[in-house]
């Protein structure tokens, strides 16, 4: 009973704690190395650079993974609602008196420091996410039940979308991951990529390109189908789809056009055509794909890089970190991050198909999810696959929110994981 | 079953990681477009050429200045033109012109502009300028080109053009690019880094296709560009225009400097150019025309010209044979004994010969001094003693090149032991006969009309000189000028035997040969000289005249080299003359000797070709308005091929030549 209680006795994984660790070294030392410059030679331990601040980032997280090692499974499963309704008061408290930084109310001010709530809002959500789903009987199969998981899901969005969070927004949609493995039926994330899809043809060609490709595309559809299948109904129901699609596709050319702004237009539109803003959103991701294309197969060294050095890259040991990465070290480097980043989400997976508890399943696709959204977004801008979207790199970024909310999430995984173990053992 | 939905989802995130790492293979591997010259698009270097610094001479009036000229620029893609004819006309353009440079400059680029129309005028731009405003895209963008007020001097200034392949390879500090003016020749290249400036740099941000999007970081590593230092001359531009008329339809040249200073104030090389021909828009027709021109223009012969001095080197021979103990100013010797021929009666003392410029005596005297040594032997003693005379001479800067501040001065030639043994093909296998004629300034001697000017200077200053220089100043005068052109050069010839050279020089200009120097009022001192050509194939001898004004307190020391004009004292010695009075003066008293000078021609007529720029008179000079009709026109001359510089004889010349 004593070895039950005893925190430090019941197993972590070490396996992810290993991945963990090498991520926020590596991010450290490319967090230096971005902001290095060869004139004044500063330490890696310089309190007054950025490597220093995330060096005392990281010492206060070390406190914050002991903390959460510490407190009892239960605390997390008691308290998930409460957790979710102070994040949500905070998200208002931040729309009133947040600190306005970059143009986005979504910061708290207190003495030096900066929080960001919108960056725990994810981790709260997620345990709210846990919580309910823990609870006998809901099933994603139940409209009311869909509803209010929506509804869940929602609210922090529309609080952080009203503080001009964009980016945080958009990781809500990396639910969807853990809500595929509990049951949404199939259907639901199809219509989401082919809306996705839609939107970047729409884009990229006209309207009627698109529309006589709708036309082509259903028409062959129509054409392999059985025979017999071949029903009036059938046929109505294809041809509702194609309206549907090209309703959409008028609808996002009407929304792109006329309802965004500018600045999220140019966005979305210089993922198609770099050059369509070349010093505003264009300048980031032509920069960037200059500084990670430059680092070639093997890189130019540790604090060797120049684009990044130069300020070429905007952001670069924040939103750009990878840059750094991808010039010093070339695609090598790019290869190790990536190769880590698909080990721990893998980690993760096998280990939340592990657990006992519908809880700390549904808890672990939720930390598996949303880390890959951030990777798959944060780095596939750098490259220019993805919109440029002011989301951090995982434990690589540099910041103290960013760095907190993700450690705070894996351990908080890692901490229900090893009650699993012990429980196993038991 | 759900259960299985985790391998769609470790799927997913594999299939992404694979996605990216290609993506990222593509990029860092595959693809070079990214790697590092890409970045050096984005951000331009534009160089700001600064004002070139202007040359002024010592009254402070402008010699070189920069003129505003206006390049047209086109960006293709903005280019509106409503009517093309009427922008023809406008331009002064024919259709096909137009259509060749629009196509050109669509070619290079839609969106950058493209160079249209180079070097207008202020006048031709103040003329289209109006009109512009009707048609888009046209840019003018301002630039200058060197304009010279003075119309003179062409020579020594040079000229800037583009820079060479050659220079720009082997530039030791990267600074010129394809493309850039730089100075060739004379003042502009000897002054190249001080008169450039020094040249700034923005960076520009660009945007992918090469359109300036602002300075980038707003300028934080932005050099200013730093304008070119004026340059200050010691030229008397009156003095040299002045010289320039004289010199009319001759070949030779005039140099005439401050004896006290060492600074020039008129060097003339006939004939010569206007040097805005070398700036303007058809620069290498011009060029063409003025390499191919039979006269030579484009030599500066003042620093590159050789001429046998003749007997204005018996200055030297007198000098260097006093200070050898060989010659007392007391020394009589006659005629005879000496294979050369003479015009006077012969038994002058050093006063005497010099004035009369005998040739026997100095005969005597380079023999005595060759044989003044313990060496029995004569072909021995002739060696020994022509080592000794050849360091003697050698300090009066002649045989070597005096770092006058131009490019491209010859070193002239002074015999020396070796030179002879090579000629004849061993040591002791000549003589003091073989060489006799260097007694009269004859034989191997080959001088510049600048080291001769320093000759007459270092007299003047009775022991020493300075190097003859342009410079006076950086900015202003007396500032920044090479520590080398302040050191006095002393001559190794003690200041007492000066004084009988001086007398000489004197007499000849009162009662000798060159009588026609003799201006009232300056108490010229000189010495006529008559540099053997005729004698090579040529139907006359060339002209020469040193000398240096007033006798007690000089102010000016002149040379006249008159090429194919006879006797020195028939046509350099006036001439000289008259540009120690106008220094000294200010003004010209003899001016009917001006004007029978300036109109007289020794050119030598050259079948089929045209003759050369004659140099811009002087404007407002009275002795335009002289009634020339009264002065009897020189013969015409027999045509005949041009000495050329720096043509060397190799056969031992004796004889009599000298006046």
């Amino acid at each position: 009973m004593a070895r039950r209680n005893d925190p430090f006795a019941q197993p972590i994984d070490w396996l992810t704690l290993l991945l963990y660790l090498g991520c926020v070294t590596i991010g450290w030392l490319n967090v230096y190395a971005a902001v290095y410059s060869p004139e004044d030679q500063t330490s890696l331990f310089d309190m007054s650079t950025n490597a220093g601040k995330q060096l005392m980032w990281i010492g206060t997280t070390v406190i914050l993974i002991i903390c959460i090692l510490v407190v009892n499974h239960t605390f997390f499963d008691t308290f998930a609602f409460v957790f979710y309704g102070v994040m949500i008061a905070m998200l208002l408290l931040v729309l009133v008196a947040g600190a306005n930084i970059n143009g986005s109310r979504s910061w708290i001010k207190f003495g030096g420091f900066q929080l960001q709530p919108a960056e725990f809002a994810k981790m709260a959500t997620a345990l709210a996410l846990a919580k309910y789903l823990d609870i006998p009987g809901v099933s994603l199969n139940k409209q009311k039940d869909l509803l209010y998981i929506g509804a869940i899901i929602v609210l922090p969005c529309i609080l952080i979308l009203a503080s001009n969070e964009t980016g945080s927004t958009l990781v809500f949609a990396s639910f969807v991951i853990m809500l595929y493995r509990e049951g949404l039926p199939g259907w639901i994330p199809a219509i989401g990529i082919a809306a996705v899809a839609l939107l970047i043809l729409a884009l990229i060609f006209s309207k009627l390109y698109i529309f006589i490709g709708i036309v082509v595309l259903i028409g062959i559809v129509i054409l392999l189908m059985p025979r017999y299948n071949r029903t009036i109904n059938n046929l109505l129901s294809m041809g509702i789809v194609a309206i549907v699609m090209m309703v959409y596709v008028a609808g996002v050319d009407f929304f792109v056009n006329d309802v965004l702004q500018k600045h999220q237009r140019n966005r979305i539109k210089v993922l198609v055509d770099p050059t369509i803003d070349p010093l505003g959103v264009g300048w980031n991701v032509t920069q960037a794909k200059i500084a990670i294309g430059s680092g070639r197969l093997y890189g130019k060294g540790f604090l060797e890089g120049t684009q990044t050095k130069l300020d070429f890259v905007p952001e670069q040991s924040t939103d750009f970190i990878f840059c750094t990465i991808g010039e010093e070290h070339g695609f090598l480097g790019s290869f190790v991050i990536i190769a880590l980043f698909v080990g721990l989400l893998t980690r993760i997976v096998i280990l939340a198909e592990k657990q006992r508890t519908k809880f700390a399943r549904v808890y672990g696709y939720c930390v598996a999810g949303i880390i890959f959204f951030h990777l798959m977004i944060n780095i596939g801008m750098t490259i220019g696959l993805m919109p440029v979207i002011g989301i951090p790199l995982p434990f690589f970024s540099y910041g103290g929110s960013s760095l907190w909310s993700f450690s705070i999430l894996l351990f908080i995984f890692l901490k229900l994981d090893s009650r699993r173990s012990s429980l196993m053992r038991r | 079953m759900l259960e299985n939905r985790k391998w769609v989802i470790i799927g997913v995130f594999c299939i992404v990681g694979l996605l990216y790492l290609a993506r990222l293979f593509y990029l860092q591997v595959l693809d070079d477009t990214y790697s590092l010259g890409a970045s050096k698009n984005s951000i331009k270097r534009v160089i700001e050429i600064p004002y070139r610094g202007q040359i002024y001479d010592r009254n402070n009036k402008l010699l070189v200045d920069n003129t505003p000229v206006y390049d047209l620029y086109v960006t293709p893609k903005q280019a509106r033109i409503s009517d093309t004819l009427a922008f023809c006309q406008l331009m002064n353009l024919t259709k096909s012109d137009f259509d060749s440079i629009m196509g050109l400059a669509k070619n290079y680029s839609l969106v950058k502009p493209s160079l249209f129309m180079r070097r207008l005028s202020k006048e031709d731009f103040a003329r289209i300028q109006d009109a512009l405003v009707d048609f888009r895209g046209f840019k003018p963008m301002i630039s200058s080109v060197r304009s010279y007020p003075g119309h003179t001097l062409a020579n020594a200034l040079g000229y800037i053009s583009e820079i060479s392949r050659k220079k720009l390879d082997e530039q030791e500090y990267p600074y010129y690019r394809q493309g850039d003016y730089i100075g060739q020749n004379g003042l502009e290249e000897q002054y190249e880094e001080q008169l450039r400036g020094r040249r700034g740099v923005k960076f520009i941000m660009q945007n992918v296709h090469g359109v300036n999007k602002g300075s980038w970081k707003d300028g934080a590593f932005d050099t200013l560009a730093v304008a070119g230092k004026n340059l200050i001359t010691g030229i008397d531009s009156d003095l040299q225009r002045f010289a320039d008329s004289l010199m009319q339809h001759k070949v030779g040249a005039i140099v005439a400097v401050d004896p006290s200073t060492g600074e020039i104030l008129a060097s003339v090389s006939a004939p010569t150019y206007d040097p805005s021909l070398l700036s303007t828009r058809v620069f290498s027709k011009n060029y063409r025309e003025l390499i191919k021109n039979p006269y030579k223009p484009l030599i500066n012969r003042p620093i590159m010209a050789s001429y046998r001095p003749g007997s204005t080197f018996k200055l030297i021979q007198a000098l260097v044979a006093q200070q050898d103990g060989t010659l007392l100013p007391q020394t009589v010797y006659g005629h005879a004994g000496s294979p050369m021929r003479c015009h006077c009666r012969g038994g002058n003392d050093l006063r005497g010969a010099i004035g009369n410029s005998c040739n026997p005596y100095f005969y005597q005297v380079f023999r005595k001094m060759l044989y003044n040594n313990a060496e029995k032997n004569t072909f021995k003693a002739s060696a020994v003693g022509l080592a000794k005379w050849h360091e003697r001479v050698e300090k009066f800067g002649i045989g070597q090149r005096l770092g006058v501040d131009l490019p491209s001065e010859l070193r002239g030639n002074l015999p020396d032991v070796p030179y002879y043994d090579k000629m004849y093909h061993g040591a002791n296998r000549w003589k003091f006969s073989y060489v006799s004629s260097l007694s009269i300034g004859e034989g191997e001697l080959l001088i510049s009309p600048l080291k001769l000017v320093n000759l007459a200077a270092s007299i003047a200053n009775r022991g020493w000189f300075i190097t003859p220089h342009y410079i006076k100043g950086f900015g202003k005068p007396g500032e920044n000028v090479p520590a080398e052109y302040l050191e006095r050069h002393d001559t190794g010839v003690e200041r007492q035997y000066f004084l009988p050279v001086i007398d000489g020089m004197r007499r000849a200009v009162l009662s000798g040969s060159a009588k026609s120097a003799n201006i009232y009022g300056i108490d010229m001192c000189g010495k006529t000289g008559t540099s053997q050509n005729a004698k090579y194939g040529h139907k006359f001898d060339h002209s020469i005249f040193v000398g240096f004004a007033p006798m007690n307190d000089p102010k000016i020391a002149v040379v006249a080299f008159v090429e194919n004009a006879g006797w020195g004292g028939d046509v350099a010695a006036p001439i000289a003359a008259l540009v120690a009075e106008r220094f000294i003066k200010g003004k010209t008293d003899s001016k009917h000797l001006a004007a029978r000078l300036m109109a007289a021609s020794y050119l030598p007529p050259i079948a089929g070709v045209p003759a050369p720029r004659k140099a811009v008179p002087m404007k407002k000079d009275t002795t335009r308005y002289l009634d020339t009709t009264r002065i009897p026109t020189p013969k015409a001359i027999a045509p005949k091929p041009l000495m050329t510089a720096n043509q060397r004889q190799s056969t031992p010349m004796a004889g009599a030549g000298g006046i």
